[in-house]
């Protein structure tokens, strides 16, 4: 494991070596992706710090190898936040360490409020690396609004390290709320589930967590005081027919929709892990396909229908299934039968992102294999 | 402007281009004669005008890919087009070009309100997306001031904002799919009906890269109920640091307004003569939107004003009806075409970190007094993108440089406090050979890596976003 200490470090080991390098932030999911053994292990733990927190202009700017949770602290002393909501999926997957805000981005993790304010990319504004040939690359910047150039700042996040080693990030933030509600819907299928969660998040209440699990399907409003009241009325109202329950307390609701995140159901099961992004109201239309195929499994939805995590038996390989989707299936946990972890795509864009790994890596020593 | 040498093989096939094009495309939708393809001379940048060779008005995806196809053969440089009113000139023609407008690609092809999704075809006009949802109280969030023309290509060519993306976004943070021409004619669907890429970020990529990537046939487009009601307020300051700490404070007690616009004492003053609007006499003026149900805008306001006051505003003015809102913005919307009424003008696009706001406004009045031309700014004051509009005269000789001079002295500035050369109209022509100014060598050629990918004979687009000197080896190539 090598550990350098500033991004000219970085530079000048990756400029030198021609062994292949596996970065790790916080080491947190190094297991996964196509996983091929690498010569070298390059930690961003030397890379750390935050080097710029204006709240006033909403905005933060840190090296990549600063612990997820310091860069959480430091913002909710402002009274600020990142606005997507990272999950912390340790107990999913059983692996130990503290994330990093590098690795978070490398694999553009976005949370519950994705539906309202955005993917991590979304929030990322700016990004310094270093890409496979040692060269120090910039994008985007510290401003929220900016074109000028192409935006490679998005194609960073989620590039799983594949295109360089990221030093440093900049973001937009979002005041922490006042206030929030998380409104139960009981009793509900996972269709008339996710059809209520259309209809919360059709109707003009700001609705920025829209998840269902486990027989109860849960809507988040967040904001003033005075706005959650009238919002959850209105919400309510929506669904007088149902068995409806209000929590209003800060504490219980940024629990409840951690552990959604978290994905918390399944981290006590031993099946094999999916993670599906597809169209919302698709959601349990896979799941009752999947059903009819007799496979056994369950379901957890987030964004209002469109984030489907499956556990199902090691030996299913559910892509198999899903031939006609729009959308992609990520092999989380688990064997998945055989599977590659990573979706698979069309040819055209498969040899795209071929030759844009060809350009930032022409040798192919960052990352190899991750992405398939 | 210096525009590269046009390539005279091509020029010299232009018939038989034309006969191949006329093959592919209904009658009509070959344009080659002199006096019809000078409609497509310039965009909203009239500086600059040049006519392109041909222009052809494809009505699908295939006849685009057909297009593409022939010109990638015959070497054919292309420029794509939407509707023409990128102020940067990024639909400017070269003399050698076919001109790729989508004018006729506007059909809605789904709307689906479940999923909060619509799919267009990309030449469809922004102003319009809203327009079929409308009746069922939904909208398309990015609202650039150019709504009723400018068309869903160009917004996602340009990544183009609107007043009200502090709360919404710009166009990337609402675009879910496009269907893709690459220039060798090949189709791509990229993104689509759900969140996210399955690999590299391709979408993201796309959105704001000019026109020089691909041509955006189909867009997939998040859209949202309408809020129930918005109400501006009116804060006047007597000098511009405090209108800045004001908008600082604002958000830093958590306030996200929809909108917060800035103008100062020139915009204000030329406003008032031309809309009067009942502009009070101020150095600075804030209007700030807040969204929601009467009590939400009610509680919103309330904090705004609470903090405002702490401030000293010489006025503070709260709207009683829809007629008073419109009062308020009235002014606003009118700043542009009062500046055009008194004086030629350009307008500048560059973003600041908002804690520059006043030194950056304190520089620009001394930048303003050197050259001896007048400056307003009008702008964004939550994400800190300044429209300094200069004031000059296009029949007085010189002048025309003096204001570009003046401009890119302004932009530089923009970039040597934190900020950048463009937060909405793109780089195109106009801010091309400032690009160094903002970025290394290094920065730039990951870009033209990236371009090579997409479009590796340098065809589409290939004399804007950057430098020329930059991308000469690679055009000739
Ligand atoms: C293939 C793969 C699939 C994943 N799928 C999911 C998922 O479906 N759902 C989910 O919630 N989480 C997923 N993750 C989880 C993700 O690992 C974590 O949320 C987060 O990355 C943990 O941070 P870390 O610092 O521990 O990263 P690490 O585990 O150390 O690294 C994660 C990845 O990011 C890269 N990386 C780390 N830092 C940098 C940097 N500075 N520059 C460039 N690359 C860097 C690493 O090489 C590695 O590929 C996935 C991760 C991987 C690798
Ligand atoms: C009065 C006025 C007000 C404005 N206000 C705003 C504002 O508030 N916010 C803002 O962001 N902008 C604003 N603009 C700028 C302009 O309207 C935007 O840049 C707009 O998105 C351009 O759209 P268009 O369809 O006119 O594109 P065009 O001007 O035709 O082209 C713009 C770019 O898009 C490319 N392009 C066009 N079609 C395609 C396609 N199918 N595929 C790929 N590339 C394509 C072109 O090559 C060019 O580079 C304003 C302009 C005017 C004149």
């Amino acid at each position: 494991m090598i550990t350098p200490q500033t991004e000219n470090e970085v530079s000048e080991f990756l400029a030198n070596t021609d062994k292949s390098v596996r970065i790790v932030g916080g080491g947190t999911r190094q297991g996964l992706g196509n996983y091929v053994e690498p010569e070298v292990k390059l930690s961003t733990s030397g890379l750390t710090g935050i080097t710029l927190l204006e709240p006033a202009a909403l905005t933060l700017v840190v090296r990549a190898g600063t612990p997820l949770v310091e860069v959480q602290e430091a913002l909710a002393a402002e009274n600020q936040q990142l606005p997507f909501e990272p999950m912390d999926h340790t107990s999913l997957l059983g692996t130990q360490g503290v994330s990093t805000i590098g690795g978070v981005v490398a694999c553009n993790i976005s949370g519950s409020r994705r539906i309202q304010t955005g993917a991590c990319r979304d929030s990322l504004i700016g990004v310094r690396f270093v890409d496979g040939m040692g060269t120090i690359v910039k994008n985007g910047g510290r401003v929220m609004k900016n074109v000028t150039g192409y935006d490679l700042v998005k194609l960073m996040a989620g590039s799983y390290g594949t295109l360089g080693v990221m030093t440093e990030l900049s973001f937009k933030l979002l005041p922490k709320p006042e206030a929030s509600a998380t409104i139960t819907l009981h009793g509900l299928s996972d269709t008339d589930g996710i059809a209520a969660l259309c209809r919360a998040l059709g109707s003009p209440n700001d609705v920025n967590g829209a998840a269902h699990l486990d027989g109860k399907t849960f809507i988040r409003i967040e904001g003033f005081k005075g706005s959650i009241a009238y919002r959850s009325e209105a919400l309510k109202s929506l669904f007088s027919e149902l068995e409806v329950t209000v929590e209003t307390n800060l504490n219980n609701n940024s629990k409840l929709w951690k552990s959604v995140g978290d994905v918390d159901i399944f981290a006590k099961i031993k099946t094999s892990i999916w993670r599906l992004s597809v169209k919302p109201t698709k959601g349990p239309e896979i799941v009752e396909h999947l059903h009819n195929a007799g496979i056994e499994l369950e379901a957890q939805y987030d964004w209002g229908g469109g984030l489907v995590y499956l556990s199902v038996a090691d030996d299913i390989n559910i892509r198999d299934y899903l031939v006609e989707m729009q959308g992609h299936a990520t092999l989380v946990r688990g064997n998945g039968g055989g599977a590659a972890a990573m979706p698979i795509q069309n040819k055209l864009v498969t040899e795209i992102e071929a030759g844009l790994r060809a350009k930032f890596d022409p040798r192919e020593v960052l990352n190899k294999g991750i992405m398939g | 402007m210096e525009m590269p040498i046009p390539n005279a093989a091509v020029l010299n096939k232009k018939a038989h281009v034309v006969r191949r094009l006329s093959k592919v495309l209904p009658s009509g939708s070959v344009i080659s004669e002199e006096h019809e393809t000078r409609a497509y001379e310039c965009d909203a940048l009239t500086a600059y005008r040049c006519s392109p060779m041909i222009a052809v008005l494809p009505e699908n995806t295939q006849q685009v890919s057909d297009i593409l196809r022939i010109c990638h053969e015959e070497g054919v440089p292309v420029v794509p087009r939407g509707s023409g009113t990128s102020l940067a000139g990024g639909a400017m023609p070269t003399a050698d070009c076919v001109i790729l407008g989508v004018a006729k690609l506007n059909d809605v092809l789904e709307t689906d309100y479940d999923n909060r999704l619509i799919r267009v075809q990309s030449g469809r006009t922004n102003l319009s997306v809203s327009g079929a949802v409308e009746e069922d109280d939904f909208f398309y969030a990015p609202d650039p001031s150019s709504q009723l023309a400018c068309a869903i290509a160009g917004n996602i060519a340009m990544n183009s904002g609107g007043a009200h993306c502090l709360k919404y976004g710009v166009t990337t943070n609402n675009l879910m799919g496009v269907t893709m021409v690459m220039m060798d004619g090949e189709v791509v669907e990229i993104g689509g009906s759900h969140l996210d890429s399955a690999g590299l970020d391709l979408l993201g990529l796309i959105c704001g890269s000019e026109g020089q990537l691909g041509v955006v046939t189909e867009a997939t487009l998040r859209i949202l109920h309408k809020p129930v009601g918005a109400r501006p307020i009116l804060i006047a300051f007597d000098e511009n640091e405090v209108a800045g700490a004001c908008v600082a404070d604002i958000i830093k007690a958590g306030v996200l307004p929809v909108a917060m616009e800035f103008m100062d004492r020139l915009c204000i003053e030329t406003s008032e003569n031309f809309a009067k609007a009942g502009y009070p006499n101020a150095e600075a003026l804030l209007i700030i939107e807040v969204e929601g149900s009467e009590l939400e805008i009610e509680e919103q306001l309330t904090k705004i004003i609470t903090i405002a006051e702490k401030h000293n505003p010489v006025e503070l003015r709260q709207s009683n009806s829809p007629e008073e809102s419109a009062k308020i913005w009235l002014g606003r919307k009118s700043a542009f075409g009062a500046i055009g009424q008194i004086s030629d003008y350009m307008c500048l696009d560059g973003t600041i970190p908002v804690s520059e706001l006043p030194y950056v406004l304190r520089r620009i009045g001394e930048i303003s007094k050197e050259y001896g031309l007048r400056v307003g700014n009008v702008f964004h004051a939550g994400d800190g993108n300044m429209h300094p509009l200069i004031l000059f005269d296009a029949n007085k000789p010189g002048d025309l440089e003096l204001c570009e001079k003046m401009g890119a002295e302004i932009l530089r500035l923009c970039v040597e406090v934190g900020g950048c050369l463009t937060g909405e109209h793109g780089v195109g022509v106009e801010k091309r050979d400032l690009m160094f100014d903002q970025y290394s060598h290094a920065d730039i050629e990951a870009q033209l890596n990236v371009k090579d990918v997409f479009d590796p004979k340098w065809l589409l687009n290939g004399a804007k976003v950057f430098p020329l000197i930059a991308t000469e080896d690679r055009r000739a190539a």
